[in-house]
């Protein structure tokens, strides 16, 4: 006997995804989705960008991870706040659902901020599936990882808005093809705009926290 | 853990772990588990009807392993997950032309163009559940 059951095996997280992106529009928070592999400078990279939007755009953070606290000390020390969200408690997750970010923004005073990063767990499959009411999304590689990583991850370069290639410190020092690395990114999401910057330099920089910017004023003026 | 190829998307292979499919495979479990009505609960799920994406970061076989391991001591124990894969089909936007991806690349065959439309390969989704019936028609209890 067979039951028709017809359902999007994710529905709930969608739903969810929904219910954060409702919640964010309501209070003009723009909120950014930053995902790469383990190490290509998420973290480094938003200590950064929080320096330069301090006194600008105020902003916070909620960071996944596995099961330490180093990259949300690191981001306090920026001065936002900082949400740490262990995903060992909700059964060592490789990826952050939607009703995760959620219990975090429950817990910040949304009222008081107009952009919010969401440093996804390092890894570049399991977030590219799960929606979590974000605005935009952020793919970093870094110049250490192979100029393939497009190829070998498409789905999650599809579904960004915007490509970071960090530690362009590091060029000199290797043989990367950086042209190579760009054009792969453009096979499999033509017309993605590409930031390369140094988290270490803060070359670069300015494109990118620029195009940041933008998003969170389209979002407060009520644009998306 | 595992380390698999990605469905005939030839060298462009994701290393990773099984934890995702994990998960997925908890959203099944309860996804099944309601859709079964009120007379039947407790009754025998032989299959359950899946339809997945090329382009989702699904392995069948991991998720196949993943979902023996959380149904065990349910009813949905033993059902075996009959797993349909969606090719990924893209239409061009200028040139209106219509063909199966076969590999990452996602720019037009025809004219280069790269705004595309994905017209499937990203599903995700149960389609049924199978109960298992004995020789009279009547559906067979399970386990737990
Ligand atoms: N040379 C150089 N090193 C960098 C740069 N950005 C980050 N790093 C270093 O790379 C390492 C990883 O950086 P993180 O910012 O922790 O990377 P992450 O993506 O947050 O890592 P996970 O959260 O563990 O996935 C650290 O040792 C950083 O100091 C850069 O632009 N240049
Ligand atoms: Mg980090
Ligand atoms: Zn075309």
């Amino acid at each position: 006997m067979e039951i028709k059951v017809v359902q999007k095996v994710l529905s709930v997280n969608e739903r969810m995804a929904e219910e954060n992106r409702r919640l964010f529009s309501e209070k003009g928070v723009c909120v950014i989705n930053v995902m790469s592999s383990p190490g290509s400078g998420k973290t480094a990279i938003l200590e950064k960008t929080l320096a330069r939007m301090a006194g600008k755009v105020p902003s916070a953070v909620i960071v996944g991870d596995v099961c330490t606290t180093h990259d949300a000390d690191r981001l306090a020390r920026t001065g936002v706040p900082v949400l740490q969200i262990n995903t060992d408690a909700f059964g060592g997750d490789c990826h952050l659902a939607a009703h995760v970010v959620e219990k975090a923004a429950g817990e910040l005073d949304l009222s008081r901020i107009q952009l919010l990063f969401v440093e996804n767990v390092g890894n570049l499959v399991c977030p590219a599936e799960f929606d979590i009411g974000e605005d935009r999304r952020v793919v970093v590689m870094s110049v250490t990882e192979g100029e393939d990583k497009p190829l070998k991850y498409p789905v999650m370069f599809r579904t960004c808005h915007v490509t970071l290639i960090n530690k362009t410190d590091l060029l000199p020092h290797l043989d990367y093809d950086l042209a190579k690395a760009k054009e792969n990114v453009l096979q499999v999401h033509p017309d993605m705009p590409i930031f390369t910057v140094s988290a270490q330099t803060g070359e670069g920089m300015t494109g990118w926290v620029d195009w940041l910017k933008a998003c969170v004023e389209e979002k407060v003026s009520g644009g998306r | 853990m595992f380390v698999k190829t990605w469905g005939g998307w030839g060298n462009f292979v994701p290393r990773r772990s099984a934890m995702h499919e994990m998960g997925i495979a908890m959203e099944i479990l309860t996804i099944a588990s309601a859709s079964i009505p009120e007379p039947l609960k407790g009754a025998k799920v032989r299959s359950i009807r899946l339809k997945v994406g090329k382009l989702t970061a699904v392995i069948p076989e991991s998720l196949r392993f993943c979902f023996d391991i959380v149904s065990k001591d349910t009813p949905l124990s033993g059902a075996h997950l009959h797993i349909e894969e969606i090719p990924v089909v893209a239409r061009c936007k200028a040139c209106q032309n219509q063909w199966t991806l076969s590999g990452p690349s996602f720019s037009c065959p025809f004219c280069e163009s790269g705004k595309l439309e994905i017209l499937s390969g990203r599903e995700l989704d149960i389609d049924a559940i199978e109960i298992e019936e004995d020789d009279d028609g009547k559906p067979v209890k399970g386990k737990a």
